[in-house]
């Protein structure tokens, strides 16, 4: 892993400034070979920006990147062997889909009957043969992102970029286009690079995911540590629901740590590095790992009352006022199965948590 | 719009219109139809028929005419082409240079000639012949027909160019194709329609183009603006109105492609 012959892009102190606005603050990171690997953060976290400094748009203002090893900094876009499927596909307009996506290889020095020969086969990857002869307003604006993956693909790049390439279509053929993509870089084994700023997109099609913020990287993981083990409160809010709990850490031991929420409610959960007594924390839990009851359990519950129930279709949420502290969000899954009760608004009840459900998060 | 505010239920919009239409269109109206008339008078009508038009390629002056017509086509069609190339030249550097230090100053410089009274631009052009010691002649209309196309060619041209997004040559890079690639692959196919505008435009001024010719002409050479003001010196004649009515057919169909060739769109 140290290695960077390994990585297929390796960002080494990579910083970005714009006059006195600095865009990307000291990221470093490894992506490797054959890997779905997603940027994600906020609008104006530096995302894209370091996408187009893969890319060759922007230039590094300082560090370096490397491509298999290789120092790409001084090489123009043409020269690198990085292909972008653009946000807003930046299809040639005057040219057909099938001249769109022969495009990359006549440019790399192919003959024009052995692109267009490579550009069939590549429609026929993404479904679009039928349309090779039109141009691209006469196309859909899924069918659109599907040639602009081809045009992208055809040229076979080491590295594929991919700048929020889903954001502009509806959210049904958003998801299909999700598992689309997800299968298209497994069976070309290209590494993809993804920016995206909607958490559940990146959780549904990454290997591993980037969260970014203000320019800096928040966390580097797979899908379930980003979820499950957010190293602080932006990845915490920004990755799905959660209830953030300001706490106060009574006592620390054997890995455990005994905590304390406004009422005088006792929780207990694993310590993490940079814990110690006395500290003012904050507690994140998920609402699907909450339970409610009649009875509660020593150091992992909170008792309250009802305030709400929200009705969302696959789950119920309900809104808990926990007695002399904070509001409380509970997801209840909406099936038969289990003992599960519906606690009406008013009536008095428990708030369990899973073991290993409550993260505390230093900063 | 509601029919209130419709600008046609106004007290006297339809009377402002017409007196419009007509100030605009009579004289041409007068001209052409005139043009075709049998007599030798400029007001009588005496009947159809086509010897004016007969008398312009035929007749005593037809020579003159002629020569007159073929320079002004050619030098139309040369200072046009080159006016054109240079202002796309000028358009991708002012619109694609990005923000260096004397771009408004450039913009401005290219397009101040058109808002410049022409007699002035015609003294400036005669004087700086005159020092350089440029013999006037044909050469002379030339170089000054085409330094003055330039502003007429490169407004389209800008229009269209920057109404394309730079995206397209960046994805054109990101496939491997060099700036030059880009430009000519991409870019240009993309102006096209800009360029064919500017151009088109360009002739219609230099072909038109009187009082600068005027100044800059040397003796002998004339252009078709020229030569009829010189035969209009010596008292109008109907052969006139017929010159003057082809050239107005042909800067109809000159302006009519030059519109849509700005409208064409060639991306569908």
């Amino acid at each position: 892993m140290n290695s960077s012959a390994e990585l297929a892009v390796d960002v080494r102190n990579a910083v970005k400034r714009y006059g006195d606005f600095t865009a990307l603050q000291q990221i470093s990171l490894g992506i490797r070979d054959n890997e779905f690997f997603t940027l994600l953060g906020p609008s104006g976290c530096g995302k894209t920006t370091l996408l187009r400094m893969i890319a060759g748009f922007e230039d590094v203002t300082e560090g370096g990147i490397f491509l298999f090893g290789d120092e790409i900094e001084n090489l123009p876009p043409h020269k690198r062997p990085v292909n972008t499927v653009f946000q807003n596909y930046a299809l040639f307009p005057h040219m057909s889909v099938l001249e769109n996506v022969g495009f990359g290889l006549e440019m790399k020095g192919s003959s024009r009957k052995e692109a267009a020969k490579r550009a069939g086969e590549m429609l026929e990857l993404v479904q679009l043969s039928q349309f090779a002869g039109r141009k691209p307003a006469q196309l859909s604006g899924g069918q659109q992102q599907r040639v602009a993956l081809a045009r992208a693909l055809a040229p076979s790049p080491k590295v594929l970029l991919l700048d929020e390439p889903l954001s502009a279509l509806d959210l049904k053929l958003r998801k299909a286009m999700q598992i689309e993509l997800k299968h298209i870089q497994r069976e070309t084994g290209i590494t993809f690079i993804f920016v995206t700023h909607d958490q559940e997109e990146a959780l549904t099609m990454s290997d591993r995911i980037a969260v970014m913020s203000a320019g800096e990287l928040q966390q580097l993981g797979d899908a379930r540590a980003i979820y499950e083990k957010p190293r602080n409160m932006f990845v915490a809010d920004f990755i799905g629901d959660t209830n953030l709990l300001e706490v106060s850490v009574d006592k620390v031991t054997n890995g455990r740590a005994e905590c304390r929420i406004s009422g005088n409610h006792a929780l207990s959960c694993d310590a993490v590095d940079g814990v110690d007594v006395g500290a003012r924390v904050h507690l994140s839990i998920r609402p699907e790992r909450l339970l409610l009851s009649d009875q509660g359990i020593e150091g992992s519950s909170l008792k309250g009352t009802v305030a709400e129930n929200i009705y969302i279709g696959t789950d119920i949420t309900t809104i808990m006022d926990v007695d002399g502290g904070p509001k409380i969000t509970v997801r209840t899954s909406n099936t038969e199965r289990g003992n599960k009760r519906i606690f009406e608004p008013g009536s008095r009840a428990y708030v369990n948590m899973e073991t290993g459900a409550a993260r505390l998060l230093v900063d | 719009m509601s029919a209130k505010t419709d600008v046609r239920t106004y007290t006297g919009f339809r009377f402002m219109t017409i007196l419009c239409l007509v100030v605009l269109y009579a004289p041409l109206i007068v001209v052409t139809v005139y043009s075709f008339n049998a007599s030798r008078s400029l007001t009588v009508w005496e009947g159809l028929s086509l010897r004016w038009y007969a008398e312009v390629f035929v007749g005593p002056e037809s020579a003159k005419f002629k020569q007159a017509a073929l320079n002004s086509f050619s030098i139309a069609l040369i200072a046009a082409t080159l006016a054109t190339a240079i202002a796309t030249a000028a358009a991708t550097a002012i619109v694609r240079g990005g923000k260096f230090r004397l771009r408004t100053p450039s913009l401005g410089l290219i397009t101040l000639p058109i808002m410049v009274p022409e007699i002035v631009l015609a003294v400036a052009t005669l004087i700086f012949f005159n020092s350089v010691g440029f013999t006037r002649g044909y050469m002379t209309i030339l170089v000054a027909h085409i330094a003055f196309c330039i502003p007429f060619a490169y407004l389209p041209i800008q229009a269209r160019m920057q109404g394309i997004e730079d995206t397209y040559e960046h994805a054109a890079m990101d496939l491997y194709a060099t700036r030059a690639q880009a430009f000519r692959r991409i870019l240009l196919p993309l102006m096209m329609p800009g360029i064919i505008s500017g151009f088109l435009l360009a002739f219609i001024v230099s072909l038109d183009d009187f009082i600068i010719t005027n100044f800059v002409k040397g003796a002998g050479v004339e252009t078709l603006p020229t030569a009829i003001f010189g035969s209009v010196k010596q008292g109008l004649k109907p052969n006139i109105m017929a010159i003057s009515t082809m050239l107005l057919g042909f800067s109809i169909v000159m302006v009519t492609l030059s519109y849509f060739a700005s409208k064409r769109n060639n991306t569908q």
